[in-house]
């Protein structure tokens, strides 16, 4: 059809529509859940065991049916399609990777564009530019999975996932079963992939750190497979609806909500410093014992307490405190406000983006800021809700 | 007698000749190798389809244990004397010799190909149909290949049991290594018996060593763990993940 090559960008790729499983022994896995996942954004489900967020996750590819409601992809209703067919347009992504152990590398990142096809040097080009993208090294194509560790494992995952360019993603808890270093890593590494390549995804995590982290939009389901609540990470730790969603959102969180809103350009105060290695003047005049000492590029190193009797000399070395946490200016107010809170002089040090000292702030401060914004998002209430 | 046996061995007059060892072992291979090529036929694709599908495990707990506990002279001469009166000559005995080969040699293929098929790993299999591979796809070109390792073992033992056992070709005046085995026996000739019995032997042991040989060349190396020499940094990965496979399995 026409219409179709012209694709109109629909603001909505996935839509749930009154989606129920009901396994034949009765138990309800998912129950009436409608639910809409934006084009090029991620949709995270999160919630605990039970709630049924991986087989609303499977549901979309079929690899569970529905026993109820319409799942649309596209506004093509899924029961009507192929479901190979379906599925080799969905890139799916799954905890431990699930590769195929006698295939290389390479060839398992083949696999979807040899389903479809596609010339055989065209799927390998295209296979080894995303492994280059996911970040592994060429050598490493020819290799075969058992001799990658997990973290290597899942990111070949990913790009054999990516293979055919499938506009919809499907990740089943893809960082779950790697150490948190790794975990992170590869979330941040998935977050600017996502940046260039701006696929629907839809992903399942129990993790709600993960959950914030990654989300554009934050599905929390409760066991039988209601949807709790659907909302950005910032509203959702803001907002919680009820207190299943306040407990499953966890402590902290208005401090976590500090991390989604950027500090803007806080006024800053000039602070004193002294060059790294020079003497430290002991000066009585001076309106504080704290000094910041800062390399010859104008980077914070550390404070000197100048009142300190047993510890004298130059600027460097065991002189320096470096407990403090500095900030970007263009940063967040969680980033703002732990900076102060961390600071043995109770100023907080905010940089540029160089990591260049532009000045201090108080905690004080940070938190009139935040008043500041908080009497104006009551003031203008309405405005900004709705999914972001 | 060791000496009696190696001089029968090397006596040139007992290789040549249709009643020589040359033509009885190419006797032997050709009932051992008819009646392997029948058992994969029929157990492969049954284990894959078990396998596969889950649908009829009962087979495997059922036929291919009771054909195992079957006992294969007694068995034979049943089969001969139900079938001698209806066929001609020749294939009234080679039939029945082969059937019976061919049951003995189901089970162990049956079984190791199922159990392979079954136990290919579940994330795997998953994956594959998530991408969009039909069952026939998944079959083939994941649960197979990844089944490899099993199912040729299986068919190691199968050939192992079938060259083991048919000698008894010989019992139903048929040809193979099992007539210098019943000859020797009935002529009280006690170097030849020997003889045959160390022929039988030897050629289960070479088969074998050509089925290992098969198997290197067909199953993956992914699977194996066997793999390809690489730069030395890279040595210490390999290990782990050589010892994460052998716990694994």
């Amino acid at each position: 059809m026409i219409v179709s090559a012209i694709s109109v960008r629909l603001k909505h790729m996935i839509r749930f529509d009154g989606v129920s499983k009901q396994y034949p022994d009765g138990t309800k896995a998912v129950d009436e859940l409608t639910l809409e996942a934006p084009t090029g954004q991620i949709t995270v489900l999160v919630g605990p065991s039970g709630c049924g967020k991986t087989t609303s996750l499977r549901m979309i590819n079929r690899m569970i049916e529905p026993t109820g409601g319409r799942i649309l992809i596209d506004d093509r209703d899924t029961a009507s399609m192929n479901a190979a067919e379906l599925r080799r347009g969905i890139g799916y992504v799954i905890q431990h990777a699930g590769l195929f152990p006698h295939r290389t590398i390479l060839d398992n990142v083949t696999t979807v564009p040899k389903l479809l096809g596609w010339d055989k040097k065209q799927a390998r080009d295209r296979a080894r530019e995303l492994l280059d993208r996911v970040g592994l090294s060429s050598e490493l194509v020819d290799r075969y999975p058992g001799q990658l560790s997990g973290g290597q494992q899942q990111r070949v995952g990913v790009a054999r996932a990516l293979a055919a360019d499938p506009p919809v993603m499907l990740m089943d808890e893809p960082f779950s079963a790697v150490d948190p270093i790794v975990r992170h890593q590869l979330q941040d590494e998935f977050l600017r992939l996502q940046d260039e390549l701006g696929k629907t995804i839809v992903f399942v995590t129990h993790d709600i750190d993960e959950a914030i982290k990654l989300g554009d939009q934050v599905a929390v389901l409760r066991v039988g497979g209601h949807l709790a609540q659907l909302a950005a990470p910032a509203d959702l730790l803001a907002r919680p609806v009820d207190d299943f969603v306040a407990d499953f959102v966890g402590r902290d969180r208005g401090y976590r909500a500090l991390g989604f809103a950027r500090s803007g350009e806080i006024p800053v105060h000039a602070e004193e410093t002294v060059r790294l290695g020079s003497e430290v003047s002991v000066d009585g005049g001076s309106a504080d014992r704290w000094v910041l000492a800062v390399d010859s590029d104008g980077r914070p190193a550390g404070w000197v307490d100048r009142a300190s009797s047993d510890d004298t000399g130059p600027a460097e070395g065991s002189r320096l405190h470096r407990g403090g946490t500095t900030a970007k200016q263009d940063g967040t107010l969680r980033e703002a406000l732990d900076a102060a809170l961390s600071s043995p002089s109770s100023r907080g040090v905010i940089v540029d983006a160089d990591g260049r000292l532009l000045g201090t702030v108080t905690a004080q401060e940070v938190l009139d800021l935040i008043e500041a914004r908080r009497s104006d998002a009551r003031s203008g209430a309405g405005a900004g809700s709705g999914t972001g | 007698m060791i000496n009696q046996i190696i001089d029968w061995l090397t006596d040139p007059a007992h290789w040549s000749g249709t009643e020589g060892i040359v033509h009885r072992l190419v006797q032997h291979l050709e009932y051992s190798a008819i009646s392997l090529v029948i058992a994969a036929l029929i157990a492969l694709p049954l284990g894959m389809y078990i396998g596969h599908t889950g649908k009829g495990t009962f087979l495997i707990a059922g036929i291919a244990n009771s054909f195992r506990a079957l006992p294969s002279l007694g068995l034979l001469t049943l089969i001969v004397l139900v079938m001698s009166g209806s066929l001609p000559f020749s294939i009234a005995y080679l039939l029945p010799t082969v059937i019976v080969l061919v049951l003995l040699a189901i089970p162990p293929i049956l079984t190791n190909t199922y159990a392979g098929i079954q136990n290919v790993d579940a994330e795997a299999r998953d994956a594959a149909y998530g991408m969009g591979m039909t069952g026939g796809q998944v079959l083939t070109q994941v649960e197979t290949p990844c089944a490899l390792p099993l199912i040729i073992s299986g068919i190691r033992s199968a050939a192992l049991q079938i060259i083991a056992t048919a000698t008894v070709a010989a019992y139903v005046s048929l040809g193979g290594l099992g007539r210098f085995v019943i000859d020797g026996l009935a002529q009280q000739d006690f170097p030849q018996m020997a003889a045959g019995a160390v022929l039988v032997a030897v050629l289960a042991l070479l088969v074998d060593l050509v089925l290992i040989a098969v198997q290197r060349f067909v199953v993956s190396r992914g699977l194996t763990g066997r793999y390809a020499r690489t730069t030395a940094s890279s040595d210490v990965i390999e290990a782990e993940s050589v010892n994460t496979l052998s716990t694994a399995r």
